[in-house]
């Protein structure tokens, strides 16, 4: 029994966490599934998200605009990565390891140590906390992040939907039409990573908000985390064909990952030393199933 | 309205691959010219094409389109004056986006992109009557992806976005050489309604040499990257198929009887 409550004790911690946490499959969904790059910065945009909003609450700055900061130095970021990428043609794998790496002595600078606690420090959790006293911390969190998934859906909805953004996703598409159309291809590669890596950042900023501190290993292995939101949303809500739709999928396959997650740890299935493997293991069978499956389908038909 | 003055195009230049593409190309076409291209493999046509549209740069020479020297703008600022349709029928367009948006692409070229919406109410209005005279029933469809389109549609759809702007010079790279014979003939009918409505000028290269004197008012062979033969008005109306193989065979010199088949 001990494990059932156990394990519906720690969903509400889960489901803010995977919204929280969504923010930054949305960002990689921005690369790897309209750019079609994969996106290695992801891993120290969402730590340097972290670093710099937990560094400008500790100074004393509104926690709002701590936020915005960090966003704004994810983009830098992304940036970086994009510029690598786009301009001196170094594939995108290596670029976003190379802005990564680097990414970690940045983090280390930022806060000048590994780890920053947002001790005394009031973050946004706290203030709404102080509003809605009777609620407990994990749902004044989930509010927080279902306003946050909000906005960044709408906003996103809107700029995809501009010249620029459909450029965007046309670069990803085709490139040969986009030039043959006039498109500047290396700017819109390099203003998507900036925008994706923006929006991890946003998400390392609200996740250190709700856990009270920032650490400079807290992006390791994101990028995982953001292919697995991808991959369980598409298995789940594939059906579904329009943007709006397919933003929410990968919020929701966000969810069910954590879900997932605080299942097999509560239910002790999996020690906290393996959930790394465990979730590699994960998003491996996730993007090989539909490969074996289409395999299949194509096989020679014998005839009878 | 387009001229190539003393082209030239080495590729791989000091390795063992080197390929003289472009030998010195000169060639200038007045507005309105519909010129085809004819000519062997790695004769130096694509390459031609590739340097009037920017993909790669001129190692010297000089390209002018409209009055305007354009030799060191990259590909995509030439788009401004350009309108291109590839062999590869995947190539022109984006699959995973909606036949009006790639149609509203193609009404941006050469325009800068802003945060406006990418496509507007009134823009659909222009896409339905443009896609009418397509006779494909794409009009009823303006919201279905690309990707389900055949190859010889989304030919048709490049062919229309190429021209939704009138563009100074309409570049065609043996844009029906892979699709099915039927297929190819509406193409290359829709192109020559397109460019006689629009008044357009265009370089076609073509595999066919029917096609390359039936169409058009003027007509360029090319060989080891240069123009060997140019005829225009009466005299290409009054060529044969044979004129050209001889022209051809006089060109390279028994090289030519493996490339027969190819070309005929």
């Amino acid at each position: 029994m001990g494990v059932i409550t156990g394990i519906l004790s720690s969903l509400p911690g889960a489901l803010s966490q995977g919204v929280l946490w969504g923010i930054m499959a949305l960002g990689v969904y921005i690369t790897y599934k309209i750019l079609d790059i994969a996106d290695l910065t992801v891993d120290g945009s969402f730590a340097l998200g972290a670093s710099v909003c937990a560094v400008c609450i500790v100074g004393g700055m509104h926690p709002m605009l701590a936020i915005l900061l960090a966003v704004v130095s994810g983009c830098i970021a992304g940036a970086v990565t994009g510029i690598l990428h786009a301009v001196f043609d170094i594939p995108a794998i290596l670029a976003g390891i190379l802005t990564q790496l680097g990414l970690y002595s940045i983090n280390l600078r930022v806060m000048g140590r590994s780890n920053t606690p947002l001790l005394k420090q009031e973050t946004l959790v706290d203030k709404l906390a102080a509003l809605l006293p009777k609620m407990s911390n994990s749902y004044t969190t989930l509010i927080i992040g279902v306003l946050a998934v909000v906005i960044v859906i709408l906003v996103s909805y809107w700029f995809f939907g501009t010249e620029v953004g459909s450029e965007i996703r046309a670069t990803g598409n085709n490139e040969a039409m986009v030039k043959a159309l006039g498109g500047n291809t290396r700017f819109m590669k390099a203003l998507g990573l900036s925008i994706s890596n923006g929006l991890v950042a946003l998400s390392g900023a609200l996740v250190c908000q709700s856990q009270g501190y920032a650490d400079v290993n807290s992006g390791q292995g994101a990028i995982v985390t953001g292919l697995a939101a991808i991959v369980i949303g598409n298995v789940l809500l594939g059906w579904g064909k329009s943007f709006g739709m397919k933003m929410i999928s990968v919020i929701v396959g966000s969810v069910i990952y954590r879900i997932v997650i605080a299942v097999v740890m509560q239910a002790g299935w999996v020690d906290t030393s393996d959930t790394k493997l465990f979730s590699a293991i994960l998003v491996a069978i996730a993007l090989a199933v539909p490969v074996l499956i289409e395999r299949y389908r194509n096989r020679p038909q014998v005839e009878a | 309205m387009l001229e190539l003055k003393n082209v030239k195009k080495t590729f791989n230049r000091g390795s063992v691959n080197e390929k003289q593409a472009l030998n010195g190309v000169n060639l200038k076409l007045e507005p309105g010219d519909f010129v085809t291209v004819i000519g062997g493999n790695g004769a130096g046509k694509s390459t031609m094409l590739n340097m009037i549209a920017g993909v790669y740069p001129v190692d010297s020479g000089a390209v002018v389109i409209d009055g305007k020297n354009v030799t060191r703008q990259p590909d995509y600022k030439r788009a401004a004056y350009l309108g291109r349709v590839f062999q590869d029928p995947m190539m022109g367009t984006a699959a995973d986006m909606e036949i009006e948006e790639n149609l509203a692409m193609a009404y941006r070229r050469g325009k800068r992109r802003g945060l406006g919406w990418g496509i507007l109410k009134q823009e659909k209005k222009t896409y339905h009557e443009a896609l009418k005279m397509l006779d494909l029933g794409l009009e009823e469809r303006m919201s279905s992806k690309v990707g389900l389109l055949s190859g010889g549609q989304r030919q048709a759809l490049t062919l229309l976005m190429a021209t939704l702007r009138q563009p100074k010079v309409l570049l065609l790279d043996e844009h029906t050489a892979a699709l099915d014979p039927k297929t190819a003939a509406k193409v290359l009918e829709l192109t020559q309604e397109l460019i006689e409505k629009n008044h357009l000028t265009t370089l076609m290269i073509t595999h066919n040499m029917k096609d390359a004197i039936r169409l058009g008012n003027r007509l360029i062979m090319m060989h080891e990257g240069t123009i060997i033969y140019d005829v225009k008005g009466e005299e290409k109306k009054r060529l044969k198929v044979p004129d050209l193989l001889a022209k051809f065979e006089e060109a390279s010199q028994g090289e030519f009887a493996n490339d027969r088949m190819l070309l005929s």
